[in-house]
């Protein structure tokens, strides 16, 4: 609880940090820094096959690619990058205030109220295997019960490294 | 050792989206929207894991799988959307591009 509790503070501190930085590489480096805390909080879940794929995925492709395209693009000093209307800027506050109101009192208001705030998370699943997030038992039910799903998520990546190249490529 | 309550990963993940809707409307600079949007797809894979444990079933975790999969095919295809962009227009800020516009 202790260790959710200082992962989730770092999480959503690194969270602001992307939105509140003026560099893009700052917002970059925040965002692995959350990635990475969504890992550990994964880990400490016990579903290590996620927790890995998180760190391969984001903090490793993912991130290089958005640090490769600000290298590439050289986007000129960071006094370029403030925000312009102030009026755009509060209304977005105002649309997240209501966002997080609306959520939380439709979502996790009468979850709290039904169960208690500290009801026990996941042990009370009887139905829950032995070896529950193992990359054994994500494989048995990926290729038994997902394999449609798996297929067209490789056919879903061939298409976005077919079309990347296509429109990155320069033209003569 | 106390177990997290579900709530607490919900109220974690809920954070983290509307930080992320709150940058992809106040981020001028397209890089920096695409970081947001991770942001809220990393949020709802947190959702899909919670309740993946909470209910003691494996769709969820399959399902974050596949999220990673979208995430990584949107953000090679997004990235060189905005290189084409900036080789076409010299700019990549989002209000300086309208060529959509009429």
């Amino acid at each position: 609880m202790i260790l959710f509790i200082v992962l989730a503070v770092i999480a959503i501190v690194s969270g602001v940090a992307v939105i509140a930085a003026k560099s893009p590489v700052r917002s970059a480096l925040a965002l692995v820094v959350n990635f990475l805390a969504l890992a550990v909080i994964y880990f400490s879940m016990n579903l290590h096959l996620i927790g890995i794929s998180q760190v391969l995925v984001y903090t490793g492709l993912i991130m290089m690619l958005f640090l490769f395209c600000i290298l590439l693009l050289n986007l000129g000093a960071p006094q370029m990058l403030t925000e312009k209307s102030s009026l755009k800027r509060w209304v977005a506050y105002l649309v997240a205030g209501s966002l997080i109101v609306v959520l939380f009192s439709q979502t996790i208001g009468p979850l709290l109220i039904a169960n208690g705030p500290t009801a026990p998370f996941g042990a009370t699943t009887p139905s829950a295997p032995e070896d529950f997030g193992t990359a054994k038992a994500i494989g048995n039910t990926l290729f038994n019960h997902w394999v449609y799903g798996f297929e067209i998520a490789s056919v879903l990546l061939l298409v976005g490294i077919v079309g990347s190249i296509l429109l990155a490529k320069r033209r003569a | 050792m106390q177990e997290v309550p579900l709530a607490g990963y919900l109220t974690l993940a809920l954070i983290m989206f509307t930080l992320g809707a709150v940058g992809v409307v106040i981020k001028r600079n397209p890089i920096v929207i695409f970081m947001c949007i991770e942001l809220m797809l990393n949020s709802v894979n947190l959702t899909l894991v919670a309740f993946s444990q909470y209910l003691g079933d494996m769709a969820g975790q399959i399902m974050v799988l596949l999220v990673m999969t979208v995430a990584a095919a949107e953000a090679a295809v997004g990235l060189a959307i905005v290189l084409a962009l900036f080789r076409n227009k010299q700019t990549v800020y989002v209000d300086e591009v309208n060529v959509l516009k009429w």
